[in-house]
This record gives C-alpha cells, sequence and structure tokens, in this order.
C-alpha cells in the first residue's frame, strides 16, 4: 500500500525518508514540488497527484508536508487517514509536530514509523500499543538509560495488540483516579451583511482525560441525547448501548483521547453569542478607505463572551490601517494583508469598537469586494446546543473515582459576509 | 561519560572545527552551501543524534567496539543518515555483526538497517539469515514476528525458499500476532518472485480460514494482491468476516469492505430492478438497460435479498460511525454499490460529518460526494447549506463545493444557491470567481425557469472590473445564447460594444464567434468589428486569429459587397501568419468562398458549411463520467484507470449458487445434540465457527456459546415461533458481534491476556518434554445444565449453572461455570453478587455485581472456580439486595479436565509412564447402542472433557485430557472386546479422579 514517506519542510527540504518497500529515489518528489510551485499556498496543492509510475498522496500539517508513494490503486482516504495518524503520534510524543522536533528525535520516529507500518499495511496506530513498544522519551528516562544502559524499545508484545482493546494496556495503576470530560461545542455559521444566517450548525467533541486504574468499565449518559444528531466514536463506545439506549458505555484508553464527535442537527434553531455591526468601504476617489466595526452580545444565555478575536483578510490593495479600538488591540500585516483584532471579554454595557481609515495603494482601482469577518470567541460553562451529561458510572472496579464535566463553546468557523 | 570521551576523540570539541566540516562534506548533497554544514555541525554538536559529524570511519570503530551503549551510539547516528536519505551502506559488514546482539533496540536498529540496505549487499545478507531462522523459534511472540518481518522484508532471491518455509510455519502459528505479520510477508514474497503464487494462495486460503480479528484485515489485504480474482476462496470465508468486521481494527475493516463490496458484486442479484420508483432524478442512469432486460423477469418474481447480502449491509452499518474517515467511506461507497437505492440516504449524514475534518479528508470526501450527487440530488439537497463555500477554503474545495451545488440545483432551490453565487463572484480568489460563473451557466441551461435572470446577471458580471470575471462571463453568454440566439440580438450588441477593453483571448474569441454566427442579427456592427480586426490582426493570438479568419469568411458570404475587400486583406494576412494552423485555414477558407476555376464542389456548399445551425453546447458537470470508477477509490480520485485498480462487475442476471457460503460441519466427534431439526441446523452452523475460533485461542467462543444458550432459552419460551424459521430469520438471529462484546466485555478482556499466557506456557513446555501438548478445541458435546438455586427458595431469584467447557478467562487453573440468573418474581432484583463462601480459602472469580434484574429477565453470567482438582462441591451466597441464599455447585468429575491433543505414539508413551499405582482399569459392559465409535465418543466426552486421540486400531479408542488445577495428565483408553464388553483403563497419578471418572464412564457407556 504505503510505499514510501517523505517529510518535506516549507521551503521544499525533504528532510526525513522512510521506505517500507524497495527504495524509490527522491527525484519522485520533484512532481510534488512542481505541483507546489504552481498552487502558491500550501494549502491550495492537491492532496492526490500523478506521476508517470507513482501515486502522490500528501497532507499538510503544521508546516509540513507528509507525502507518501503510492504504486497501486488505494483508498486514497486510508492514506490520508494513516498520514495524519502519523503526525497525531508524534505530536503525542513529542508534544508538538515540527521539523524541529523531528530532527532532535530522528531515530525514535523513525523507529515508530518502522512499528505503524509492515510493508505498507498498518500494523500498529494506536497511540498506547505504541507507547508500550517505544517509550516515549523523557528527560528522567534518557538519564536512567545513559546510565544502565536500559532502552527505550520495549521486547515483549504489547498486551493491547493482542486483546479486543487494543486501545488499553493492563496494569494501570493510579493514587488518584480521576475522570474528566470536556464537552466542547463549536458554533460553525455563515452571516450576511444584514446579520441573518445563511447557515449556522453546531459541532460538538467530547474530549476525555481518564486517569483510573485497572479495567473500569464507565457509563455516561445525557439529560438530552435526542439532540444529538449524528455521532462518530473512539472505537471503545460500543455502538449497540447508543443505538438502544443512546448512553455512552465504554472501557476507556489510557490518558487522553476524543471520546466522540457530535452534530446538532442544523435544523434546530442555534444561538448565535453576538451580532456584528460592520461597514468597511472603499472610497473611488483617492487611496483610502473606512472600516466600522462594532460587536454586541446577542443570544449568551447569560453567559460572558470571551477571547473574543477579529480576523480579516484585506484585499491585497490596502497598504495599511489606522484605526483606534476603543477596547483590545489591533494589529495589520503588511505582508499577509490580515487584520487581527484581539478584543477580549465582551462588556456588554460598553460595547467595543473598531473605526478608523484605510490606505489603499494608488493607482489601483477600488477593490472589487469587501472582506469577510472571521469571528473568535469563547463562552466558558456553557454547551450551546444545551447538551448536558446527567451521570457517569463506573463498574468494574472498587473504588470510587474523582469525576468532573467541564462545558464550553466556541466558535468554529465562525464568518461574517460584508 | 563514555559518549562525551568518544566525541571527544572524534574530534567535535572546537580544535577539531576544521575536520568537521571536512567529513561533512564527504556526504552532505553539494547543494548544500558550507555555511549551512558549519552551522549545523555547531548547532548538533550537542545533540545526542547528531548525524553527519563522524565519519564512517568512527562509526565502524564504535560498531566493532565491545560496549553496548557505544554501539547502540553508532547504530543511532547510522539510522539517522538512513532517515536523512544519506549512503551509509558501506557500513553494512560492521552494522550485520551486531544482529544477534542481546540489546533490543540495538537490535532492531540493526534490522531497520538490513532491511534498507540488504538488497544492495546480497551476499553479507545472508549472514544475518540464520540468526532470524533463529528467532523464528523463540518462545516470545514479538521476537519470533520481528524475525519473520525482517526476513521477509529483506528483498534477495535466493532466499526465498527460505522465506516460504517460514510464512508456511508462522500461519500455523499459536500467536495470532505472528499469523498476521505472516500474511504480511506473503504479499514481499510475492512481489519478490511472482513465482510462488501458487504456494502462497494455499497459505492464504488457509489463513482466510483464521477466525482471529486480528488477522482477518492482514489476510485479506494479501488476498487482493495476491489472488483478487480467486473469488471462491471467500465463499466459505464470507458469513465469518461479515460477522467480524465490527471487531477488526479499523485499517482491516477498509480492505475488507471494499473486497465484499466486490465480492457482492459478481454473487447477488441487483437490488435495484424495481428501483426505478426511487430513482427521483427520472434520468436514464447507466444501468438502466441492465434492468429493462430483466423486466420481465421481475415481473413475475418480486425480488427477494439474498440473506448473505443482508448481512453484509447490516453489519457494515454500526461502521458509518466510525472516527477513522476512511472506514466510513468504505461503508458509504458499499451502500452506493450494494444497497437498495432507498438504503442509500443512511450514509448522507456521516459523509457530511467527515466534511469537517482534515482539508485533504474534505477533499476527498467532496470528490465522492460530487460524483454521488449527479445522479441522486435528493440524497444531498437537505445538506445543501453545508457546502456553502467560506472565504477561507482552499481552492480546490472550494470548486469542488461550487460543483455540488451545481449539481443540486433544481427549480425549487435555484433562487437560493444564485443568491449564494453572488457573493461567490466577488470573491477575492478570481480562479473561483470565474468557475462560480461556469456553474451560473450550468445552473441556467440545466433550469430553463432561470435562464433570462442568469443571462442578466452575467451581462451585468460584463462591466466588472476584474478581466478574468468578465471573459468567463462572455465565454458562457456565448454558450447560454446558442441554446435561443433569437432574443438576444440585445447582448451581441452590448458585447461588440465591449469589445475593445476586453484583453482576454479566449474572451475575444467568443464574442467573433458570435458575430459570425448571428451576424444576420447585427447586420451593422458586425462588419465594423471585423474592420477593427483587420487592424489589429497581427497583434492577436492564433485563437483570436482563427474566429477573425471565420468571422471574414461567414461576412463574404452573407454580406460581401461591405466586407468583400476586408476579408481578401484578412486572407492575405493569415496566408503569412507563423503559425500553420493560420494558414492551413486561410487556405481552406480561400478556396472555399472565392469562386475561381480550381476551385471544387465544395464552393457551391460553402455557406450551408460555414452557417449550418449548430447544436448548443451541454454544459456537463466535470464528474459525469467518474461513476465508472468504484467511488473511494484513487482511480476515481484521479479520474484515471490506476494500476492494480479491480473493476467492480455487474450484477450477475440470476445469482450463482448460493449454498456456496454454507459452512460445512468440520468438528471430527461432534456430537449432535437432541434438539428438533430445525434449530440443530441453527446450532451446526454456530459449532463449526465456534470450533476455529477457539483454536485460534481466540475469546468469542464464550460469547459464542453464550449466545446460543440465550437463543435455546428463547425458543423454548416461544415454541410457536420456532417453526417459522426461515432462513431470513436465522440471519436475523445472529446477533452481531459487537453487541456480544457489549455484553461479555470483562470477560472476553481478560481472556485474551490468558490465552497469551497459556500460549506461552505450552511452547516452553514443548520445549522442555518435546512432546506436542496443546490445548484443542472444547469438544460440544450437549450441555447439561444443573440448578443452582430454585425460584422458590430464592424468592423469585432463580439460577441454574452449567459447565461451557472452555478454558476459564480468568485464571488457567479455574473451571469456567456459566450461571443463567432469571428473574421469576414481579419486582426487579437489585445488586445480585456473591457473598460469602466456604471453605473460606475456595478460590472463586465472581461476576460482575448485577445492578438490576427485571421481572422476566435473565442474564447470564461467566465465573470461574478452582475446584483444586477435586469434587468437593464448591459453596457460596448468592446475594441480592434485601437476601443471601446460600448455594453450592458440586463439579462431575469429568468437568475438572480440559482435553489435549497427542498424537497415538506420545500417548502410548504418556501412558508407559503411568503405570501400576497410577492405572485403574475394569471390564465393562456396554449398551448394544453404544457400542459404534461415534456412540463411544459421543458417550465419553459427555461425562469428560477429554480429547480424541485418533487411533490405528479399530477397536481401541484413545482419550486425553489434563486437570484443571494442576496440569495432570489423564488418559483414557477403551478396547473393545467380543459384543458388547470392553475394558476400560484410566491412568493417572490422581487416582481418587481416576476412580471416580471409572465409575461415571461404566454408567454412561451402560446406558442406551
Amino acid at each position: 500500500m504505503i510505499h514510501s514517506l517523505f517529510l518535506i519542510n516549507h521551503t521544499g527540504d525533504i528532510f526525513l525518508e522512510k521506505h517500507w518497500k524497495s527504495v524509490i529515489g527522491r527525484s519522485v518528489c520533484d512532481y510534488f514540488f512542481e505541483a507546489r510551485e504552481k498552487a502558491v499556498e500550501p494549502e491550495n496543492v492537491p492532496p492526490v497527484l500523478q506521476t508517470p509510475h507513482h501515486y502522490l498522496i500528501s497532507i499538510y500539517r503544521g508546516k509540513l508536508f507528509f507525502l507518501s508513494v503510492i504504486q497501486t490503486e488505494v483508498p486514497p482516504l486510508f492514506v490520508i487517514e494513516f498520514l495524519h495518524r502519523v503526525a497525531d503520534t508524534i505530536q503525542d510524543y513529542f508534544g508538538e509536530c515540527s521539523e524541529g522536533v523531528i530532527k532532535d528525535n530522528v531515530v525514535t520516529v523513525y523507529e515508530l514509523l518502522e512499528e505503524m507500518l509492515d510493508n505498507g499495511f498498518p500494523l500498529a496506530t494506536e497511540s498506547n500499543v505504541l507507547k508500550e513498544m517505544i517509550r516515549p522519551p523523557t528527560i528522567l528516562r534518557s538519564v536512567v538509560n545513559t546510565l544502565t544502559g536500559a532502552s527505550n524499545v520495549g521486547d515483549t508484545l504489547p498486551t493491547g495488540q493482542l486483546s479486543n482493546v487494543p486501545w488499553r494496556r493492563v496494569g494501570v495503576k493510579y493514587t488518584n483516579n480521576e475522570a474528566y470530560f470536556d464537552v466542547i461545542e463549536e458554533i460553525d455559521a455563515i452571516l450576511d451583511k444584514s446579520g441573518t444566517t445563511v447557515f449556522a450548525e453546531i459541532q460538538g467533541v467530547i474530549e476525555a482525560c481518564v486517569r483510573l486504574t485497572g479495567m473500569p468499565d464507565l457509563t455516561l449518559s445525557f439529560m438530552n441525547p435526542r439532540l444529538l444528531d449524528d455521532v462518530s466514536f473512539h472505537p471503545c463506545v460500543r455502538f449497540k448501548r447508543w443505538e438502544s439506549e443512546r448512553v455512552l458505555s465504554f472501557i476507556p484508553p489510557d490518558g487522553n483521547f476524543t471520546l466522540m464527535n457530535y452534530h446538532v442537527s442544523s435544523q434546530n434553531l442555534v444561538a448565535i453569542p453576538v451580532y456584528v455591526k460592520q461597514s468597511i468601504s472603499f472610497f473611488e476617489t483617492g487611496p483610502c478607505g473606512r472600516l466600522d466595526i462594532t460587536i454586541g452580545p446577542k443570544q449568551t444565555m447569560g453567559k460572558t463572551v470571551e477571547g473574543l478575536m477579529v480576523t480579516i483578510h484585506m484585499p491585497k490593495a490596502v497598504l495599511s490601517a489606522n484605526l483606534t479600538a476603543t477596547q483590545g488591540t489591533y494589529t495589520y500585516d503588511l505582508a499577509t494583508k490580515v487584520l487581527v483584532w484581539d478584543i477580549g471579554k465582551l462588556n456588554p454595557q460598553k460595547l467595543p469598537n473598531l473605526k478608523g481609515s484605510l490606505t489603499t495603494q494608488a493607482g489601483t482601482p477600488k477593490p472589487e469586494d469587501n472582506p469577510s469577518l472571521n469571528i473568535d470567541l469563547k463562552i466558558q460553562q456553557l454547551a450551546i446546543s444545551g447538551l448536558k451529561v446527567s451521570r457517569l458510572d463506573m463498574y468494574g472496579e472498587k473504588y470510587k473515582p474523582f469525576k468532573g464535566v467541564k462545558y464550553l463553546t466556541k466558535a468554529g468557523k465562525f464568518q461574517v459576509r460584508t | 561519560p563514555l559518549l562525551s570521551g568518544s566525541f571527544r576523540s572524534n574530534g567535535v570539541q572546537p580544535a577539531g572545527a576544521g575536520t568537521c566540516v571536512q567529513s561533512n562534506l564527504e556526504v552532505v548533497p553539494a547543494a548544500l552551501t558550507v555555511p549551512y554544514v558549519v552551522s549545523t555541525t555547531l548547532r548538533v554538536s550537542n545533540n545526542p543524534v547528531c548525524l553527519s559529524v563522524l565519519r564512517n570511519e568512527d562509526l565502524k570503530e564504535m560498531l566493532e567496539s565491545n560496549k553496548e551503549s557505544l554501539k547502540l551510539e553508532a547504530m543511532k547516528r547510522v539510522v539517522g543518515l538512513i532517515a536523512k536519505g544519506k549512503n551509509s551502506s558501506e557500513l553494512f559488514p560492521a552494522v550485520v555483526k551486531n544482529v544477534a546482539s542481546k540489546n533490543i533496540e540495538l537490535k532492531k536498529l540493526v534490522y531497520v538497517y538490513l532491511v534498507r540496505y540488504a538488497e544492495e549487499q546480497q551476499d553479507l545478507a545472508l549472514l544475518s539469515i540464520s540468526t532470524f531462522q533463529r528467532a523464528l523459534k523463540d518462545p516470545n511472540q514479538f521476537i519470533r514476528a520481528s524475525a519473520l518481518r525482517v526476513l521477509s522484508s529483506i528483498r534477495v532471491p535466493i532466499i526465498v525458499p527460505i522465506m516460504m518455509l517460514a510464512i508456511k510455519e508462522a500461519a500455523a502459528d499459536l500467536s495470532p500476532y505472528v499469523r498476521k505479520t505472516s500474511a504480511h510477508a506473503i504479499q514481499k514474497l510475492y512481489s519478490l518472485d511472482p513465482e510462488q503464487k501458487e504456494q502462497l494462495i494455499e497459505v492464504i486460503e488457509k489463513l482466510l480460514k483464521d477466525k482471529s480479528t486480528l488477522v482477518a484485515g492482514s489476510v485479506v489485504m494479501a488476498f487482493e494482491e495476491v489472488c483478487p480474482d480467486r473469488i471462491d476462496l471467500i465463499h466459505k470465508n464470507y458469513r465469518k468476516l461479515c460477522n467480524l468486521l465490527v471487531d477488526v481494527e479499523e485499517w482491516g475493516q477498509v480492505v475488507i469492505i471494499s473486497m465484499l463490496t466486490r465480492y457482492a458484486r459478481t454473487q447477488f442479484t441487483s437490488p435495484w430492478k424495481e428501483g426505478a420508483i426511487f430513482d427521483e432524478n427520472n434520468d436514464k442512469t447507466f444501468y438502466e438497460s441492465d434492468s429493462e432486460e430483466k423486466k420481465e423477469q421481475t415481473e413475475a418474481k418480486p425480488y427477494i435479498m439474498d440473506p448473505d447480502h443482508r448481512l453484509l449491509l447490516r453489519n457494515t452499518k454500526p461502521l458509518l460511525q466510525s472516527r477513522n474517515t476512511a472506514v466510513v467511506m468504505s461503508v458509504a461507497q458499499l451502500y452506493w454499490h450494494l444497497a437498495p437505492k432507498h438504503e442509500v440516504n443512511i450514509v448522507t449524514k456521516s459523509l457530511v460529518r467527515l466534511l469537517r475534518s482534515h482539508r485533504e479528508v474534505q477533499y476527498i470526501v467532496l470528490q465522492n460526494i460530487a460524483t454521488m450527487s449527479i445522479q441522486r440530488k435528493g440524497m444531498f439537497e437537505p445538506y445543501m447549506k453545508s457546502f456553502y463555500v467560506r472565504s477561507t477554503d482552499a481552492t480546490h474545495i472550494k470548486t469542488l463545493k461550487l460543483e455540488i451545488l451545481t449539481n443540486l440545483a433544481n427549480e425549487a432551490n435555484i433562487s437560493t444557491i444564485l443568491r449564494e453565487f453572488q457573493t461567490y463572484v466577488k470573491s477575492q480568489d478570481k480562479a473561483f470567481a470565474a468557475a462560480t460563473i461556469q456553474a451560473i451557466g450550468r445552473c441556467a441551461t440545466n433550469i430553463s425557469e432561470v435562464t433570462d435572470t442568469c443571462l442578466n446577471g452575467l451581462v451585468l458580471l460584463l462591466s466588472n472590473r476584474d478581466e478574468t470575471v468578465v471573459a468567463e462571463s462572455v465565454v458562457v453568454i456565448k454558450k447560454l445564447l446558442q441554446t435561443q440566439p433569437t432574443q438576444h440580438s440585445e447582448i451581441i450588441k452590448h458585447m461588440a460594444k465591449l469589445f475593445d477593453n476586453i484583453t482576454v483571448p479566449m474572451a475575444r474569441a467568443s464574442i467573433l464567434w458570435l458575430m459570425g454566427e448571428y451576424c444576420e442579427r447585427v447586420p451593422k456592427i458586425a462588419p465594423d468589428v471585423l474592420r477593427k480586426m483587420a487592424k489589429t490582426f497581427t497583434a492577436e493570438e492564433d485563437i483570436v486569429k482563427l474566429q477573425t479568419v471565420n468571422l471574414a469568411a461567414k461576412l463574404y458570404l452573407t454580406n460581401s459587397k461591405q466586407t468583400k475587400l476586408l476579408t481578401q486583406y484578412i486572407l492575405n494576412l493569415g496566408k503569412y501568419d507563423q503559425n500553420y494552423d493560420i494558414r492551413d485555414r486561410t487556405r481552406f477558407i480561400r478556396q472555399l468562398i472565392v469562386p475561381n476555376e480550381k476551385s471544387g464542389a465544395l464552393n457551391k456548399y460553402a455557406r450551408r458549411i460555414l452557417l449550418a445551425p449548430k447544436p448548443a453546447p451541454v454544459l456537463e458537470s466535470a464528474f459525469k463520467d467518474r461513476d465508472r470508477f468504484q467511488l473511494g477509490t484513487l482511480s476515481h480520485s484521479l479520474n484515471v484507470k490506476a494500476a492494480g485498480y479491480q473493476e467492480l462487475s455487474d450484477w450477475p442476471a440470476v445469482a450463482p449458487d448460493q449454498s456456496v457460503r454454507n459452512v460445512e460441519v468440520i468438528e471430527p466427534v461432534r456430537v449432535q445434540p437432541p434438539h428438533t431439526e430445525e434449530e440443530s441446523s441453527e446450532e451446526s452452523d454456530k459449532t463449526s465457527s465456534d470450533s476455529g475460533k477457539s483454536s485460534s485461542g481466540s475469546e468469542k467462543s464464550s460469547s459464542e456459546s453464550e449466545a446460543e444458550q440465550k437463543k435455546k432459552k428463547k425458543t423454548k419460551k416461544a415454541p410457536l415461533k420456532k417453526n417459522k424459521l426461515t432462513a431470513g430469520d436465522r440471519y436475523g438471529e445472529v446477533p452481531p458481534a459487537r453487541q456480544l462484546c457489549v455484553q461479555m466485555f470483562p470477560v472476553s478482556l481478560s481472556s485474551s491476556r490468558v490465552c497469551v499466557s497459556h500460549s506461552q506456557q505450552l511452547i516452553d513446555c514443548g520445549g522442555l518434554f518435546r512432546v506436542s501438548l496443546q490445548v484443542t478445541t472444547p469438544s460440544f458435546g450437549p450441555v447439561k445444565t444443573y440448578e443452582l438455586l430454585h425460584h422458590m427458595t430464592g424468592k423469585g431469584l432463580s439460577a441454574k449453572y452449567h459447565f461451557p467447557r472452555q478454558p476459564c478467562l480468568y485464571q488457567p487453573s479455574m473451571v469456567a461455570v456459566q450461571v443463567i440468573l432469571t428473574n421469576s418474581s414481579d419486582h426487579s432484583l437489585e445488586e445480585i453478587h456473591i457473598g460469602d463462601r466456604s471453605p473460606a480459602s475456595l478460590n472463586i472469580h465472581c461476576f460482575n455485581t448485577i445492578e438490576r434484574l427485571e421481572p422476566e429477565a435473565s442474564v447470564t453470567v461467566s465465573m470461574g472456580i478452582d475446584f483444586s482438582d477435586s469434587t468437593q462441591a464448591a459453596n457460596f451466597q448468592l446475594c441480592t439486595k434485601e437476601d443471601q441464599f446460600s448455594v453450592s455447585i458440586q463439579p462431575a468429575v469429568g468437568e475438572l479436565l480440559m482435553p489435549s491433543t497427542m498424537t497415538e505414539e506420545d500417548f502410548s508413551k504418556e501412558q508407559g509412564k503411568l503405570l501400576g499405582m497410577n492405572e485403574t482399569s475394569a471390564t465393562i459392559t456396554m449398551a448394544t447402542a453404544n457400542t459404534s465409535s461415534q456412540a463411544i465418543g459421543k458417550q465419553v466426552l459427555s461425562v469428560a472433557n477429554v480429547g480424541v486421540v485418533s487411533s490405528s486400531q479399530n477397536n481401541v479408542h484413545r482419550f486425553a485430557g489434563r486437570t484443571v488445577s494442576s496440569g495432570a495428565v489423564v488418559l483414557v483408553s477403551l478396547e473393545q472386546k467380543e459384543s458388547c464388553a470392553a475394558l476400560l483403563t484410566i491412568n493417572t497419578e490422581k487416582s481418587v479422579m481416576a476412580s471416580m471418572l471409572l465409575r461415571d464412564l461404566k454408567q454412561a457407556l451402560a446406558q442406551a
């Protein structure tokens, strides 16, 4: 399936290569570089490319390209999903997925890649199985290893590999047994000029951090599970229980993981927490324009809106911005033409406003269209869909764990057209 | 300290900075500049994996030292070099020496190196082979597996026979992990030497029978690679694969689903025949011709879906909820290609969900939705807004969304879509704006109601400031005008006015073509345009020149008075143009329109040739013909047939024989339970699948047998229903594997662990005694159920138990017991659990507390009891929230055994060791009904959980087992004398057990 993998940084250097079958020369990447050149932006490179003898499937993550070489028919999503899993694993092991980190840990990364695929077919992709085979580096361990000559590589088959709960290792022990769940909802919305909702939906995710001893069997139930329109689960969740009782029953992986993703049907009215009054205009005469943006609370369910931020991709012709903000600070990046207004907490008594003039390049025609506003915000202790966890039960172990649920609403792809 | 020493000696310290640079230059490609090298050297000099600082010489020295840590350090550097793609092949001899190292990390790094360079250094690579051959026999399954992985990855043709042997052995390994590795090795060997195909197919066939979820995905992958056309190998495994699917790891699921899609298309008949009602598009689908052929047949016989077809659809459906996008996509394509039309809709939601995922995922999913939405608008129409474009999307995502929106457009939603398109046209991304204009054009042709609106909108765009937008509008307007030219001379005039300002060649060419085509509608303007063109002709692009020549010719024919000279001028210019296309065209046109003696017969028809009415172009989706590829494939994504693409065949007109998928009963000494016919056939299905499962040391068997139990109860409860069981019901009854897992979770979980240690143990002792002893499949006799608690004494709670004869999941020394708890009272019982036990030392693995048992409900739980090889009853208390009931389980002596297989030879050998005091024998009289060897087997197995030893003598029957707790060997042999008399001998060191067993067997065999 996957023949080779090349890691390429944003300047186009190949800094790691791995072959699972016979070696393929680097020259195959030239086709990719060609496409990369053509695409201008790295995001615009088509993920699937054809070359005379090979097929190239790539992902772009953390300013790196993961480029895999394929020789025969394979579902492209299979490869894409796997490449993202590689990036996830690297992130999981070293805290981030960047060129520097990979270069510093090149041997561990190589060992990981070796275990993750056999002959191009995924062998072990569960993070905790991998961690039993190749322990993630810690300072303490590397000191101990140099002193004792012990190694980071396990010599027995990870228990998870054979069991039908490959996501959990056996013999987990904690002195403090805790299970935390974060219900995070993102509002995806497009508002038009007049402020009416063109499209809005809620995407939710439940992130869990479970540190429990032994083999606990958990059941998480909701007050209003009917809200959830479409769901996808971590493999640990028993689908049949969900089908019949609408509860999440699972033996959790150890540590952090995404328990489920859900979608709240767009048929339900989605509460839009803020409104935006804006006017951006460019004058026919003279190289300038005006900008005036005010943001106010709309449906916030009595909670405070925090972390408010507005990002505007200005037309290329805009040279500079001379603005005043009643609250927060703004920056305008001349190279990328991005205006960022970092507002912070939204005070309903005194609405934040950003006002001033824009200078455009003299001689160029006035920009055709107005840029759209991307809004970021956060509301603590609120799941905007109204979803509530009713209880968490544990079976299979005797101790009483500490349990906690946190709610958070964020703006996802929240766009205001102007 | 050692390390830093080595650094110093190798000149990394400042003193040796010069040498550093030098040594670097040997390995660093010339493209890198010297300053760069220096900077990395300085930066990494403190880094444990600093790579290129050391010379190969130094690495060699380190590898040959006798310090493990130095070797490891050197190997890390070497692997670093490999990762960077630098050549380190000259270290091969030094590296390969370390292949037998005790240090596991060092060993693994050597493996990495070997796999990379073995192909180049074949002779040296052979030195390592013996190490792997030894490792293949290692008691540690992980070592065995990695040895096979590396051995099979060494691409040296000379070792093909060794690989073949290793694969065959590993395919029969006890550890499913090793078997999985062997499935991978099959593909490697096949690519190294395709000659081995036949032998490899045999191994694949064997592995396909494997019941382990771990192996399933890998072996199907091997099947796809080596022999995808041998569909016959799948028949017998089809149902098993369907049932295992939910529990296979996610990558395996993708492969299996795509294989089963192909399989189903060859084996089942089309579910779409009567599907015309669901085809809301009403246009001819590409299967139409197919369905017409069979119309008569359809009318004669209504379509009934093959139960196996249904099984596949049902068992894949839950996977739509997978977190793995590839799995979701593969289920979606399966439904698309296999499900009845009205069922396909269930995949919509999941596909739309994937649009939240990474950009690359979106790209592939949108491509597939684009293809689907052409045929089935209705599927995605409710989710139309999910395809709205955001300014932050990547260009290829935007274009795909636009494509889908256009496909979804119909009379009802067109106004919404056009409003949305208006926003897009203004986008800063001009390529996208141009694509939007094309999309508007497509909407306008497809939906006649809005053609005028669109046209007016596009005309407005002609005054847009951006050139690409204007150009694209012109091209699209041209196409639209062709559909109804009569009404639009105004627009043509408008475009003529704009002509001077438009510079994009394609747009200019389009306007010129329009002028020529409809020159009679704009008689005054057209000649003027031609005049202008004559002035600028030489400076125009080729495409514009060609259209100018065309325009001239058309005008010459319709209005020669005004344009004769202009035309001749242009033709003269064209005659000497640099482009041969234009010269050719000019020559051709001149001959065609200007009459002279040389011109042939065509001259007469010039008008009819040039001004023939032309059909309007059809604006089609770029995804129109993508449906020739299976969805979700690479070929579909590229719209080109990729290497190794397997065509999806059309449905067969008549379904091939269904019975090929029936699984025969393989169990040699299976005893038919005395049930009704229907039930037993149902069970035989189950049993055979069970037997395989337990042999692979898997966890499923216990859960399966429990399901069996449940089913039995069900049939008892509803005896009326029993007769109505059709084939469909039969499948309906089989609970999907995941459900079983849910019920049995704690059990199955630990089972796998036990199995591992179990097999481990066996291998160990195998190494010591060289006697091949194995735990065999439990024999399936009729299960005797005993009463544990009567509902009268239990205040409504009743309990029954039986011995499932499985290796116990909790501890190998325990006997597995299954207890069925039923609530016969009218209120629900809470907190059912096990309380005090006596003797207190009794080792019991309790079942988990049952929180609540509703009235009339029953639940089966598993427990393990260590009887310590005695028939002493295990007493314990069964408690509910309110009450406690003392109960006891007294095992029959035969239940304290577990079967073991051995050859006749081993049997005699073992028997030889257990003579004298350890032998108990008696002459018994058997009932006449029991004299056949099958009947004897049945009776013995009903009493004791032992395994059959194949016998070369007809009149001697041998059975072997071990006690569960201490593992003492128990051998039973029965020598038939004349008529009904027989000599029954039991050899074991547990003499008490022997006499009890003897008594039980005697009794059983005497019974009819």
